[in-house]
C-alpha cells in the first residue's frame, strides 16, 4: 500500500481542473438541489425500450401473455457491446411493438400492463448496508453484466465492457464521476448525499473487480456538503480519496475528469484505458451495489425534473417505462409558457417534440423544461474571428474552423483537423457572440468522417 | 419549439464586445479631449458620422442587406480611426478616411468577419500617403485653448527620435513620467489622438483583459519586443532607448487597441504571440532605419497579411501528449 502512494505521489500535483478551454454556464441547481429524493408512482402501463444503451439493441426472450416480476429478464444482450433489459414492475406482457420516442421516431420496446409491485424473491429488498464482497473479479464482472449496469452518466456504455480491459491494457485507477457538470441536475449529488455509504460499497466492489488500490472520487466545488460527505466515507477506506474539483463545464466529461484527477489525457482517438483510468459514475456505482450486493438488476434510476417555472421540482427515482406524461403530471404539469422540454441537461441533452409516449429509461438523468424567454435563439451573425470558440473548446479544436469546412463539405480536410475528438459538450456554441450554429457543423463532419474511418477500416480488413 | 444543443447561452454578443472596447477608449479619449479640446471632439465626432454612414449605405443600396450598425462595429472603426489622425485635421479628410476604412478596408472583403487589414489603420495610411503634410502636422495640446484656426504646432518626441536617428545620436524623452502620463495641460505629450498618454491606455488595456475581451499575448508581445530590441540597439549606441520608444507614437495605442482586433489578429496563441513579435520587430526597424518616423500602423498592417499564415498553427490538442 505504501508504495502504491509513494510511486504515485508526484501525480498529486493537486490539480484541480482540466487544462484546456471549458466555459461557466450559470449552475440554476438551486430549484431541485437538496430535495430528497421520492419514489415516483409506478406507470398502469410501462413501457420498456429495447436499446437503452451504446451496442446492439437487447433481443427479446418474453411473448406477450407472458406474467413478470420486477427484475424479471426481459431481453438479453445482442451481443458482447450490449445490455440485457430487465422488468421494472410486475404485470403481464400485453405487447412487442413501437412506441414513438422523444423525437417521434418509433423505438421497439416491450409493453406490460402493471399490476401491484411483486419483485423476484431473489432480491433484497432490505437497506441494510452490505459491506463486504466475496466473489472473484469475474463473477463481479459477470453479474454486473447479467444486471444490465450501463454508465448512467448520459451515454449508457455497458459497463462490463469497460471493466473489461482489451488484452495489453491495465487499469491502474477507478475515478468516480460526482462531478453533475450539467446545469440545473442534481439526481447525482442528491444520490451521493443520501446514498453515500453504499456508493462507497460501489467503489469497493468496482476496484476488486478491476485489481486496482486506488479510487479518485471527483466532485465539483458547487456541492461542499457532497464533497464533506463522502470524504466522510472515504476516509475509512483504504484507496479511496475524494478530489474537489473547480466547478468548470465540463469537468465531467470522461476525458477532462482524467485530466483533471490523474493529469493525464487520453491521446486523440485512443480508448481512456490507455491512461490507465476507468471512470464511472457515482449513479452506475450505486447501481453495482444493488446488484452484487442485493442482486437487483437496473430497473430505476434518480432523476432529476426541474425548471424556473417548474411547480414541484426535484429528484425522483423512476421506474423505467415510466410515460413522460406521468412524470410531466407528478410535477405539476407543463408550466405555462414553456419553449421547450429536454431530456437531459441544458448542454448536452436533447430537446423533445414528444412528451406523452416517450418513457423512462437508463438515459434519461432528467426533464428540464425551458421558459419561453430562455428559448429564443437569435439569428446568427457573421463570424467575427473573436476565437472564444478556440478557447472554450476543451479538446483544442477549431470550432470556427470546422463549421465553415462543413459548409464546404471538406470532409478530408475536417479529419485532419481533429474533428473526430469532438466531444459535442456545446462549449463552443455557448460562447459564439455571433451566436453561430457551431456545432451543427461538426456534427455533420463527425458523421461523415466516421463513416469514411469506418469504411477504409472495413477495406483494410479484406 | 425544437433545437439542438447546447440550450443555453452565455449572453456574449458582438455588440457587448464592441461596447466594451468603446468603453476602453473612454479614458484615452477623455485626455484627447483635455489635450486637444474641440479638435478632439470634432474629428471624432466626424470620423464615427462618416463610418456608420458610409456601412449604412453600401450595406443598403450595394449590398441590398439589412444594415447591422446595431453591432457597433462601425463606430468602433470611426472612434479608433480618429484616435490615430491629428486633431487638427481638416474636416473632409476625415471623411475621405472614414469611407476608405469602411469601403475598402472592410466592405469590399465582404463585410464584417471578412477583411484581411485593419480597417481603420488602412483608412489612416490611406490618408498619411494622400496628404503628408496635413497627417504630420501636429497642434500644440492646449486644451480647449489649442489654436485650429491660427494654427500653432510642434513637432512630437517622434519626429525628434528620427531626426537623431539620422544624425547618429540618441533622443531620450526628458520626462518619462510626462510622457507616461501625459495627461494634465502643460505636460502633455505630442501626437495622435489617441497615442498620447500611456497610462489611459495601459487602464483600457488592463480592463479589456480583465472583462475577456482580449487576450494578453498580443500587447505583451509587441510591447516585449519593441523593449528588447531597442535595449539592444539603444545599448549599441543606436536610437533611443526602450522607455521613450514604448511611450511615443502608436506603440501602446496599437499594441492594445489596433492589432488585437478580433478580425484582423490570428486565433490561437501562438498565432498571436508570433504576430506581436513580428509587429515589434518591424516597428523597431521602421523607426530605427525606415524613412517613416512612425512605423505602428505599417508594422500591424503587414502582419495582418501574414494572418492567414499563422492561422495554420493549430492550437493545443488534448490528447497530443501522453504524459505517462
Amino acid at each position: 500500500m505504501a508504495d502504491a502512494r509513494t510511486k504515485n505521489h508526484k501525480e498529486r500535483i493537486m490539480k484541480n481542473t482540466f487544462c484546456i478551454g471549458g466555459v461557466h454556464p450559470h449552475d440554476n441547481k438551486a430549484y431541485s438541489a437538496h430535495k430528497a429524493i421520492v419514489e415516483a408512482p409506478l406507470p398502469k402501463e410501462a413501457v420498456v425500450l429495447l436499446s437503452q444503451h451504446i451496442g446492439a439493441p437487447a433481443q427479446p426472450v418474453v411473448a406477450v401473455g407472458d406474467k413478470v416480476q420486477v427484475g424479471t429478464l426481459l431481453a438479453k444482450a445482442g451481443g458482447f457491446v450490449s445490455a440485457p433489459v430487465h422488468s421494472p414492475v410486475s404485470g403481464k406482457v400485453s405487447k412487442i411493438d413501437n412506441v414513438l420516442d422523444g423525437q417521434g421516431v418509433p423505438a421497439p420496446a416491450i409493453f406490460i400492463d402493471v399490476e401491484g409491485d411483486e419483485w423476484l424473491p431473489t432480491i433484497d429488498k432490505s437497506a441494510t448496508l452490505i459491506h463486504e464482497c466475496t466473489l472473484e473479479p469475474k463473477d463481479i464482472i459477470q453479474k454486473i453484466q447479467d444486471a444490465g449496469i450501463v454508465g448512467l452518466g448520459g451515454a449508457c456504455f455497458p459497463t462490463h465492457v469497460k471493466l473489461m480491459p482489451p488484452p495489453g491494457k491495465k487499469a491502474e485507477v477507478l475515478i468516480v464521476n460526482g462531478v453533475e457538470c450539467e446545469p440545473y441536475l442534481t439526481n447525482d449529488h442528491q444520490l451521493m448525499l443520501e446514498h453515500g455509504e453504499e456508493i462507497i460499497v460501489g467503489i469497493k466492489i468496482v476496484m476488486k473487480a478491476l485489481g486496482v488500490n486506488r479510487a479518485i472520487i471527483g466532485i465539483e466545488a458547487n456541492k461542499p456538503d457532497a464533497i464533506q460527505h463522502m470524504s466522510e466515507l472515504a476516509s475509512r477506506v483504504l484507496g479511496i480519496e475524494v478530489r474537489a474539483l473547480k466547478v468548470k463545464y465540463p469537468q465531467g466529461g470522461e476525458k477532462q475528469l482524467i485530466d483533471a484527477c490523474i493529469g493525464r489525457q487520453v491521446p486523440s482517438g485512443a480508448l481512456p484505458i490507455e491512461t490507465g483510468a476507468v471512470v464511472d459514475n457515482v449513479a452506475t456505482l450505486y447501481a453495482i451495489y444493488e446488484a452484487v450486493q442485493k442482486n437487483k438488476p437496473l430497473i430505476s434510476r434518480v432523476m432529476t425534473i426541474t425548471g424556473r417555472d417548474v411547480k414541484k421540482p426535484g429528484n425522483y427515482l423512476v421506474r423505467f417505462g415510466t410515460p413522460t406524461a406521468q412524470l410531466v403530471e407528478m410535477v405539476g404539469g407543463v408550466p405555462a409558457k414553456t419553449g421547450e422540454v429536454i431530456a437531459g441537461g441544458p448542454m448536452m441533452g436533447r430537446s423533445m417534440s414528444n412528451i406523452e409516449t416517450m418513457p423512462a429509461n437508463k438515459r434519461m438523468s432528467a426533464l428540464l423544461f425551458m421558459p419561453e424567454d430562455e428559448c429564443y435563439r437569435p439569428q446568427p451573425s457573421p463570424c467575427i474571428r473573436c476565437a472564444k470558440c478556440v478557447d472554450a473548446c476543451p479538446m483544442g479544436l477549431e470550432p470556427y474552423l470546422l463549421s465553415s469546412m462543413a459548409k464546404g463539405e471538406e470532409w478530408e480536410e475536417m479529419e485532419k483537423h481533429k474533428v473526430m475528438d469532438c466531444i459535442d459538450c456545446g462549449s463552443c456554441v455557448f460562447t459564439c457572440p455571433a451566436h453561430r450554429p457551431l456545432l451543427d457543423g461538426i456534427r455533420a463532419g463527425k458523421g461523415k468522417v466516421g463513416a469514411m474511418i469506418r469504411e477504409r477500416q472495413a477495406a483494410a480488413k479484406k | 419549439m425544437t433545437s439542438a444543443a447546447p440550450h443555453v447561452h452565455s449572453g456574449d454578443s458582438v455588440q457587448k464586445n464592441m461596447l466594451l472596447v468603446i468603453v476602453a477608449l473612454l479614458p484615452a479619449f477623455a485626455v484627447s479631449i483635455v489635450a486637444f479640446g474641440w479638435g478632439a471632439l470634432i474629428t471624432t465626432a466626424i470620423s464615427i458620422a462618416a463610418c456608420v454612414l458610409t456601412e449604412w449605405c453600401i450595406t443598403k443600396y450595394m449590398l441590398k442587406q439589412q444594415p447591422s450598425l446595431l453591432d457597433l462595429s462601425a463606430v468602433l472603426t470611426g472612434l479608433l480611426l480618429a484616435m490615430n489622425l491629428p486633431s487638427s485635421l481638416p474636416w473632409w479628410m476625415t471623411v475621405l478616411g472614414a469611407v476608405f476604412a469602411i469601403g475598402i478596408g472592410k466592405m469590399v472583403f465582404g463585410g464584417i468577419g471578412q477583411n484581411v487589414f485593419n480597417p481603420a489603420l488602412v483608412g489612416r495610411v490611406f490618408l498619411l500617403i494622400s496628404f503628408p503634410a496635413a497627417m504630420t502636422t501636429w497642434p500644440v495640446a492646449k486644451g480647449f485653448a489649442t489654436k485650429y484656426l491660427d494654427a500653432e504646432t510642434a513637432a512630437t518626441p517622434l519626429s525628434y527620435m528620427k531626426h537623431a536617428v539620422l544624425e547618429g545620436k540618441q533622443f531620450e524623452l526628458d520626462s518619462l513620467k510626462d510622457a507616461f502620463l501625459s495627461c494634465v495641460p502643460e505636460h502633455i505629450m505630442g501626437g495622435s489622438m489617441g497615442e498620447i498618454s500611456a497610462i489611459a491606455l495601459l487602464i483600457g488595456g488592463i480592463f479589456l483583459i480583465c472583462t475577456r475581451v482580449i487576450s494578453w499575448h498580443i500587447p505583451v508581445s509587441i510591447l516585449g519586443t519593441v523593449a528588447v530590441f531597442t535595449g539592444i540597439l539603444s545599448a549599441c549606441g543606436i536610437g533611443s532607448g526602450p522607455m521613450t520608444h514604448l511611450l511615443t507614437g502608436g506603440v501602446m495605442l496599437g499594441a492594445i487597441f489596433m492589432a488585437t482586433d478580433y478580425v484582423t489578429s490570428p486565433m490561437t496563441a501562438w498565432g498571436k504571440i508570433i504576430f506581436g513579435v513580428g509587429i515589434g520587430v518591424i516597428v523597431v526597424v521602421i523607426r530605427t532605419w525606415g524613412a517613416y518616423p512612425e512605423g505602428m500602423s505599417f508594422a500591424i498592417l503587414i502582419m495582418n497579411g501574414c494572418v492567414p499564415l499563422l492561422n495554420r498553427i493549430a492550437p493545443k490538442r488534448f490528447g497530443e501528449v501522453v504524459k505517462k
